[in-house]
């Protein structure tokens, strides 16, 4: 069986982009195996969450991020993705 | 913490994420994929970057669409909702009546969305119209196909037409379930009408108004068939939604980058809006 992947248009950095994803996810299942229940608390958002929905808001609130920045400021994202990165931290830290 | 459950459980949904990876998954990777190059056919294609996201971003049709989007969903939130919470306040809650008015009730949910796009675009025709005729018959100068406020007027009347009862269907699951002991208290106590809608009933259909007012944002957000069928996005872009334009971009103009970039950014905003809600219910009962 040949399977032609090509209608899909694999780039490389589109790649690099779902790699990430995917580590992301599996260093969360690990983090799960280690410390089982998912670290649920309640935050600055005042509900509680788990440390899987903190990853959800860290991952679509840098999505937002970097339209934002596209929109408002410019196509390069190095900064958008540092402002990312400090966000997540902020997410993972007191939500 | 210890282990609180048995993880070899997730393999029991294995299949679910097997079906979800080919009809979800790999469909939205190809998006991306997309959204970052250029293509004029025969598979080959060109890198452009973020070329297609900053030309969305200060594209005046995608935000007009968008607004459009906004502003038809709050006008059948704005209507839906009242009118649903109306209609099952008055329906019966025994005898013969009920399984009658389930049964109307029902009949709109299931005709397909097309054929309800059909059934409107005749019916709001003026020469062979029902609708469209009478209305100019009785001196209004009604034509959808070349008035943009008719052609909204006709949208959201046939978005009422249809999905009110979905608001109906699940108000009235929140009205049979209060038990008589609340009513009999009310009159006990010579509640008004207002009082026992505004301190019984009301509050014990809060849970089921926010599936309705989530389902019926998300739909009409959304919304494609039921416009494309009647109005084609016209007369000018005046009914062109957000999905309507897309499906212009993607297929009309077979501009997959673009369209790809513009899938993103529609997904991106159904995904936080379905995330507020999701949040907004869940902690609902949490507080319950």
């Amino acid at each position: 069986m040949n399977l032609d992947f090509s209608w899909m248009a694999w780039t490389w950095p589109t790649a690099a982009f779902f790699g990430t994803i995917l580590l992301l996810l599996c260093g969360m299942a690990a983090w799960e195996y280690v410390s089982p229940g998912g670290n649920p608390r309640v935050g600055v958002l005042r509900f509680e969450t788990t440390r899987g929905d903190r990853l959800f808001l860290s991952l679509l609130g840098s999505a937002f991020i970097h339209l934002a920045w596209l929109g408002l400021v410019g196509p390069n994202l190095w900064w958008a993705l540092a402002l990312s990165v400090v966000y997540a931290i902020g997410v993972f830290r007191y939500v | 913490m210890d282990k609180t459950w048995n993880n070899k459980a997730w393999f029991l949904v294995l299949p679910v994420l097997v079906l979800v990876a080919f009809s979800a998954v790999i469909p939205l990777m190809t998006v991306v994929n997309y959204s970052v190059q250029d293509t004029f056919g025969n598979n080959v294609f060109f890198w452009a970057g973020t070329e297609w996201f900053e030309e969305l971003l200060h594209s005046d049709r995608f935000w007009e669409a968008m607004v459009r989007n906004l502003i038809f969903s709050f006008i059948i939130l704005a209507i839906e909702v009242p009118l649903g919470i109306f209609i099952a306040l008055n329906m019966p809650k025994k005898g013969w009546g009920v399984p009658v008015c389930l049964v109307l009730m029902a009949l709109p949910l299931l005709v397909p969305w097309n054929v309800v796009g059909t059934i409107w675009q005749v019916f709001g025709r003026n020469d062979i119209g029902l609708l469209g005729y009478y209305v100019n018959a009785l001196g209004f100068n009604y034509n959808y196909v070349q008035d943009p406020f008719d052609a909204w007027v006709t949208v959201i009347i046939m978005d009422v037409w249809h999905w009110t009862s979905l608001v109906v269907l699940l108000c009235y699951a929140g009205l049979v379930s209060i038990p008589d002991a609340f009513y009999q208290a009310a009159k006990i106590d010579g509640a008004s009408r207002w009082a026992v809608f505004r301190y019984i009933q009301l509050p014990k259909m809060q849970r089921v108004l926010l599936i309705a007012v989530l389902l019926r944002f998300m739909d009409s957000f959304m919304i494609y068939t039921e416009p494309f069928v009647v109005t084609g996005g016209g007369p000018g872009n005046s009914t062109t939604f957000l999905s309507i334009d897309l499906v212009k971009t993607a297929l009309g103009q077979f501009d997959l980058g673009p369209a790809a970039a513009m899938s993103l950014v529609y997904f991106l905003i159904i995904l936080l809006l379905s995330w507020v809600f999701y949040t907004v219910m869940t902690n609902y009962d949490a507080e319950r």
